[in-house]
């Protein structure tokens, strides 16, 4: 690195983050250029012929399959994201502000702890617990609450949602729980001794100064969830794939890799887009707060 | 205030409930003798255990993920430390937009990771194996590795490594008994915890190592067959203590180096 003209600091700063940095660059972007290459090249039989087209694009965007498949791993990522942060909130809200300060970490631990644990097994046991002789099912027909098994949870979307919900409460409770603690406890002192309701309080204190945590646990949910492979592979048995499994199908089973690259590049922009959104609506939330 | 803290408390309880529940189930159906992985249970047995034990494929992937466990953690630490060094103690342009595009990795789907990869290994004629999981792997630990180590950079005082230079130690010396000895646990618990996160990675390990198996590829392929899932729960069972192990371990040394420079003994492992 010939930086003359930088100082000492800057200097041993480049030496240091060099390594990592080289790394990163040739483990993660090589790979992402070489995918957005590929998705402009053309198919051939066994190879990838280099000749400029835009028809993996055309056809991702025209394919009514991958426009089923896109749209439903965006819904399921929007639902999942939904669902895990509104079942997060409370809990991150009680840990904040009702656990005494000692055992904030030991909540914090038990929390994280099954995130930690075999991700897998994890979503294979959802399957056990919602399936058909599941354990949800199994015990409701036999305290005769039920004739027949409860069908919504089977197999489909919902069973999907309710698998990612668990696999990523720890994302959402924990930027949630960080955004909380920050907040100055005598504003809402203030708040109450002006003659706000406690709901109020929530409401108009609590709440928006809360938002950037909640924006952060929904970005942080909803990227990794969109690309989820495991999930739709084992609870929906292969028969919803969402935009992970089309990915893997082209690129592998077909051989097709420049659709899959296409796709691949295409499911980023999305993503990247509905970032960048949250992004720019957190950033109004950091500027009233500021 | 009583009536609202007794509800959220209820609330927060059953939430750990609804977090705990497949692993509440893990070891029962792991003693139960029935080949169903259903209730009600039939009877108690270490059955499953005994032909875990026995399985010479398992025994092959535990050694694989082993081996890329104990590489990638390794790994991810030593890059882990020199660009929390970096961000933690000097000031240069783009340090931003580098740290940010290091960090990426922990928010891209896996899945455009291993497939951008792979199609790259495959491109360049790259035979797959255990190696080249171990370079996902490395990519994918380094950021929690980096978190980790910032928290522990980060409250260093930097007037104990001045006051070593002034006592005529050199960079590098000053580095090795002051500034290491300090974030030592910051260290051990960055290892451990990329240990647990490369051992239960599946989407890396699935598409880059050819046909090594490895723990979470094998568990994977034998879900399909339901008389081997008896033994992957008790496999399951054995995995999840080990981590609680590993976890707790990874916990205390972050507190005792917390403690150590005074800080607060809060947060947690993100």
């Amino acid at each position: 690195m010939a930086k003359g003209g930088l100082d000492a600091q800057a200097r041993q700063g480049y030496t240091l983050i060099a390594p990592p940095f080289l790394y990163a660059l040739l483990i993660l972007a090589a790979p992402l250029l070489t995918i957005l290459t590929y998705s402009f090249l053309t198919d051939g039989y066994l190879e990838v012929v280099r000749d400029f087209t835009w028809a993996n694009y055309v056809q991702v965007w025209t394919d009514p399959i991958v426009r089923t498949v896109m749209l439903r791993s965006l819904m399921v990522s929007a639902l999942v994201t939904l669902v895990t942060v509104l079942l997060a909130f409370p809990v991150a809200y009680y840990v904040s502000f009702l656990v005494r300060p000692e055992k904030k970490s030991l909540w914090l631990f038990l929390i994280t702890i099954p995130f930690w644990t075999s991700y897998l097994i994890r979503v294979f046991l959802w399957k056990v617990i919602l399936g058909y002789n599941g354990v949800i099912n199994s015990s409701l027909t036999g305290l005769g609450i039920i004739d027949e098994p409860l069908t919504f949870i089977l197999y489909n979307v919902n069973s999907i949602v309710i698998t990612l919900a668990h696999a990523y409460a720890p994302f959402a409770i924990l930027p949630i729980f960080v955004a909380l603690e920050k907040i100055d406890r005598s504003l809402l002192e203030a708040g109450r001794d002006l003659g706000e309701s406690r709901a109020m309080t929530f409401w108009r204190v609590t709440l928006p100064l809360a938002m950037p945590g909640v924006l952060a646990a929904v970005l942080i949910v909803f990227i990794p969830t969109i690309g989820d492979y495991v999930t739709p592979e084992l609870i929906g048995g292969g028969k919803i794939p969402m935009i992970a499994n089309l990915i893997q199908v082209q690129m592998l089973a077909l051989d097709n890799r420049p659709l899959g690259s296409a796709l691949a590049v295409t499911a980023m922009a999305i993503v990247a887009l509905v970032s960048i959104v949250f992004l720019l609506i957190n950033r109004r939330f950091l500027k009233v707060r500021s | 205030m009583k009536g609202q803290g007794r509800g959220l408390q209820v609330y927060a309880l059953l939430y750990l409930l609804f977090l705990y529940a497949p692993i509440i189930l893990l070891p029962l159906f792991a003693f139960n003798s029935g080949t169903i992985i259903a209730f009600p249970l039939q009877g108690f047995t270490t059955d499953w255990f005994a032909q875990m034990w026995a399985n010479a494929t398992l025994r092959t992937a535990l050694t694989n993920s082993l081996i890329i466990a104990v590489s990638a953690s390794i790994l991810a630490t030593c890059l882990g430390i020199f660009a929390a060094r970096a961000s933690t103690r000097f000031e240069f342009p783009g340090k931003g937009g580098m740290m940010g595009f290091i960090l990426l990795p922990m928010v891209l789907p896996e899945i455009i990771v291993a497939m951008s990869l792979l199609v790259v290994l495959l491109g360049a004629g790259v035979e797959l194996s255990i190696l080249t999981v171990i370079l996902g792997h490395v990519l994918i630990c380094m950021p929690y590795a980096i978190a980790i180590l910032s928290t522990a950079f980060s409250s260093l005082d930097k007037s104990l490594e001045e006051a070593a230079y002034d006592l005529g130690e050199t960079k590098w010396s000053a580095f090795r008994l002051v500034t290491l000895p300090l974030v030592m646990p910051g260290i051990i618990s960055s290892l451990l915890i990329s240990f647990t996160i490369s051992l239960d990675e599946f989407i890396i390990a699935f598409f880059l190592a050819g046909n090594q198996p490895t723990l979470p590829t094998y568990i994977f392929s034998q879900l399909r067959f339901p008389k081997q899932i008896p033994m992957i729960m008790a496999l399951g069972t054995v995995l999840v203590a080990l981590s609680i192990v590993l976890l707790a371990l990874g916990e205390y040394f972050r507190r005792r180096g917390n403690a150590r420079m005074g800080g607060n003994p809060t947060g947690g492992f993100l």
